[in-house]
């Protein structure tokens, strides 16, 4: 049994150490909202926070994860920069099929984190390893901005 | 023909259908559900037709025929309907409809439900309003009969009515509304009275795709569902000779493994778990008839019949005199690879095979093929098939699959699976990156004689490329002396008034790699050879590309509005500033009509001394008719730039000895934010009707590129992916 601190919530979970946290959110925990997009760390869509840091949770193992605090966007609302970020993106109407939004999202607050007044540069830095298929990039780059004023 | 009825059975359940042929709208038609299991004396809810429901608790329930695959269909129809209805767009939500083409066809379509070609909102702009009319007439009737007075001094707003003093909200009236009769027939609002169509409406899918609640395939979990992940050929066309699955058994979680006729399909109680035993198969496959040609030897035989006279799509005039007797004659020929559309939720379908139905769930999007197609394989009536449509995680056309693949696929594991568990197949990058339905590769040949005036006076296009329509339900209508309508769409149909055009095709046969429409089809390739074409014979004439090409639209005026307005909104002809460091700079223009809908684009490029290159900004002009959710039109034109960039830039599926040699997103490159250029969208104010435009933003945008690139660097490039190497300095 593998111990977890996911949003706050400490759970057991009976699964392989080698285990991708991704499927063990997905699958063990029914936390969907975290996508699998190419099980190589390439598209970002699987993105949740190790401890704040940005991590690909395809290519994380559960072992990795055991005693830091996981975030998913399932739990990014508890804090309120994740709710400012969920908010611009909905006054944006950012989203299109939606299916890489979670690790767009959970990229944007993690960038917000530790910089507050990003630059476009910034946000290319940040945002390059979140693949949107839809190619949603010009309203995710306007969001991170709304989101950074009402922060600010 | 449905012969129009109207039938009121009961007080409790109600069936009601009218169809009004002519104007081919579907109006009630509604079996009560759940209510219909538990007999009360009122009714619960208002279902006044096929579209729309409406709770005692005044919640609109908007239902809708076409797939929400980001596209933004669920917000246009809901819009639609809201609209006449007079409902506060806060109290809409949207419900995904079943499987029923007698109730959900595309009226593009015919006989047939399926969302595709840009037509959502085009085929349901009088359906929906029409439905959300009715709606509005027997909530103003109920309220009549309450307050004893006309009909027509009731004003609805905001899902309030009113007279006087007087006030309900649609949850009042709605019991009392579903014992009304259906009127025949509504007037509808004229477009200065709308309040939402045209306005500012947000999306209706951004609350639950923001927070992860939204419901995509890879997401569901049924109880005791199995997921299967499955191992497929390494060619297409061959099969499996023989496979050993006791590693795959051995794996913790696997279940039972099983052959399927497109490979070995690996059911597990988790995802991992299956993708640990499929990597643990051990599967010999026999290639007697695989496909074993490469990109390289199919683009050779391409070019060769390029050489050959075609099957002809569209003659004016004689082509061959004017060409053989111009002194000024312009050749150029092009290839484009095959592309896979790479949607972000690689396909995927939940299947449940019962003893007497069969129940999915997915991204449908052509359910009357997938409907029918599943039926024939688990021997049931279609009706016994019951599809539950699900968000899709993208698509650009690949769910919408000729043949049903990816759903028959599930099937086959469900049906060859001894458990009668629900079984979630799902590809993985891989699978879905290497299993075929590309956009067609395809070859072209131009040539193009210019006048003393410099306009062009013959033109010949010729083009090579597999059909998608051939072999499918679709071919008896669309294809039409040999010619695939979609193999040659943007070029048969060329908008410029050349007096002798003669545009041909080959459609060779013998390849087996398989091919799909991807989004804008045909124009992802005609709008490229055409509009740099045009472009390049505007430079040999000496002549302003925009001006080149309004000399040759006099027939064409929509073309022309949206052309003036991308170059007026970008700055044509003023300078730009210069680059840094010496970078060379640039502006190109393209315009291409899609699906009814016209859209032209600027772009702007900076291109640096080693051939690299940015595009650093892109103005759109769009007319798509009357613009339902303007909005939405923008985020579908940049999101058209930025899908259309990805294949400029990187795009190429390629063979080697019939092997797809691509596996992921890191030798298939979508965009990433960094190389997404600032848009803007512009709107041509129309009152036609509306057109569509999920795919009609893309065609325009690598010709406008390739334009500029050629504008900073005088270079013409006639290959995509784009080769920075060629724009060295």
């Amino acid at each position: 049994m593998i111990t977890l601190n996911i949003n706050g919530t400490t759970t057991r979970v009976d699964v392989a150490a080698d285990t991708p946290l991704l499927w063990v959110l997905r699958d063990k925990l029914q936390l969907t909202g975290t996508k699998y997009g190419c099980g190589m760390g390439l598209c970002g869509a699987c993105t949740a926070h190790l401890d704040g840091t940005p991590i690909r949770s395809c290519s994380t193992p559960v072992s990795a994860a055991v005693g830091k605090k996981i975030v998913t966007i399932e739990g990014v609302d508890r804090a309120r920069i994740g709710q400012v970020v969920q908010n611009a993106w909905k006054k944006l109407d950012v989203v299109q099929c939606g299916y890489c939004q979670s690790g767009q999202i959970m990229s944007a607050v993690a960038l917000l984190e530790g910089n507050r007044k990003p630059s476009d540069a910034d946000i290319d830095t940040a945002m390059a390893g979140n693949i949107c298929r839809c190619a949603t990039y010009v309203r995710i780059r306007a969001a991170i901005h709304e989101a950074a004023q009402e922060l600010a | 023909m449905n012969i129009p009825r109207i039938e009121n059975d009961s007080r409790r359940s109600f069936l009601r259908s009218t169809l009004q042929a002519a104007a081919g709208l579907t109006l009630a038609v509604y079996l009560p559900g759940a209510q219909a299991a538990a007999p009360t004396a009122e009714a619960t809810e208002f279902e006044p037709n096929a579209f729309v429901r409406i709770g005692t608790d005044g919640t609109v329930t908007v239902i809708a025929k076409h797939t929400e695959m980001g596209q933004g269909a669920y917000t246009g129809l809901a819009t639609l309907v809201a609209e006449e209805l007079d409902a506060a767009w806060s109290q809409v939500r949207v419900e995904g409809a079943p499987a029923d083409a007698s109730r959900y066809n595309n009226l593009a379509f015919g006989p047939f439900q399926g969302t595709g070609g840009s037509t959502a909102i085009a085929n349901s702009w009088e359906q929906l309003r029409k439905a959300g009319a009715s709606a509005r007439a027997m909530l103003v009737s109920a309220a009549a009969a309450q307050w004893h007075v006309p009909a027509g001094e009731i004003s609805v707003s905001d899902g309030v009515l009113s007279h006087g003093a007087r006030k309900a909200t649609f949850g009042e009236l709605a019991a009392a509304a579903a014992l009304l009769p259906v009127p025949a027939d509504v007037p509808l609002k004229s477009p200065k009275d709308f309040k939402l169509i045209g306005k500012q409406v947000p999306r209706k899918d951004s609350a639950d795709k923001v927070n992860g609640r939204a419901q995509f395939t890879q997401d569901l979990h049924l109880p005791g569902m199995l997921t299967a992940v499955v191992a497929h050929a390494p060619r297409f066309g061959a099969t499996v000779k023989s496979f050993d699955a006791r590693k795959a058994k051995a794996v913790k979680g696997v279940v039972d493994v099983v052959q399927i006729p497109t490979g070995v399909a690996v059911l597990a109680r988790d995802t991992w778990s299956a993708k640990k035993g499929r990597d643990a198969l051990h599967v010999v496959w026999d290639e007697s008839k695989a496909f074993k040609l490469g990109s390289e030897e199919i683009f050779a035989e391409y070019r060769t019949l390029a050489q050959q006279p075609g099957m002809v799509a569209n003659s004016t005039g004689d082509a061959q005199a004017a060409l053989a007797g111009s002194a000024r004659v312009f050749r150029a020929a092009y290839d484009f690879p095959y592309l896979a559309h790479a949607a972000m939720e690689p396909m995927n379908c939940v299947v449940r095979i019962g003893e007497h139905e069969c129940e999915l769930w997915y991204g449908a999007q052509f359910q009357s093929i997938d409907q029918a197609a599943v039926a024939a394989l688990v021997g049931m009536q279609p009706e016994k098939v019951k599809l539950n449509m699900l968000y899709a995680g993208g698509s650009f056309g690949r769910r919408a699959s000729k043949d049903a693949d990816y759903v028959l696929e599930a099937v086959q594991i469900a049906k060859a699976s001894k458990s009668r568990a629900p079984v979630k197949m799902v590809w993985l990058r891989e699978d879905d990156m290497r299993g075929g339905y590309y956009r067609p590769a395809f070859h072209h040949a131009l040539e193009a004689s210019l006048g003393a005036d410099g306009l062009p006076t013959g033109w010949r296009h010729r083009l090579v490329g597999q059909s998608i329509m051939a072999g499918t339900a679709f071919a008896g209508t669309r294809i039409k002396n040999g010619i695939d309508a979609l193999s040659v769409e943007g070029a048969a149909n060329l908008p410029y008034g050349i007096p002798a055009m003669r545009v041909e095709l080959h459609t060779p046969t013998g390849n087996a790699v398989p091919v799909l429409w991807w989004r804008s089809v045909g124009s992802t390739h005609t709008a490229y050879s055409t509009e740099t074409f045009i472009d390049e014979l505007a430079s040999h004439a000496g002549q302003d590309a925009v001006a080149y090409r309004l000399a040759l639209l006099g027939k064409h005026p929509r073309h022309a509005g949206a052309l003036k307005l991308a170059a007026e909104q970008a700055g044509w002809g003023k300078p730009l500033q210069a680059g840094p460091d010496g970078a060379r700079r640039g502006r190109g223009i393209a315009v291409h009509e899609a699906f009814g809908s016209y859209v032209a684009q600027v772009a702007e490029v900076t291109v640096n001394a080693d051939g690299s290159f940015s595009v650093d900004r892109v103005v759109c002009a769009v007319d798509c008719g009357i613009v339902v959710n303007p909005d939405v039109v923008r985020a579908q034109v940049e999101g058209g730039v930025g899908f259309a960039l990805s294949a400029a830039l990187h795009g190429a599926i390629t063979l080697k000895d019939g092997a797809v040699e691509q596996s992921n997103f890191h030798d298939y490159a979508p965009i990433r934010i960094n190389e997404m250029p600032r848009v803007e969208v512009h709107i041509v104010a129309s009152a036609e009707k509306p057109t569509g435009i999920g795919e009609p933003g893309v065609p325009p945008l690598a010709p406008a590129v390739a334009n500029a690139l050629a504008a900073a660097t005088g270079k013409r490039l006639r290959s995509l992916p784009f080769r920075t190497e060629e724009l060295k300095a």
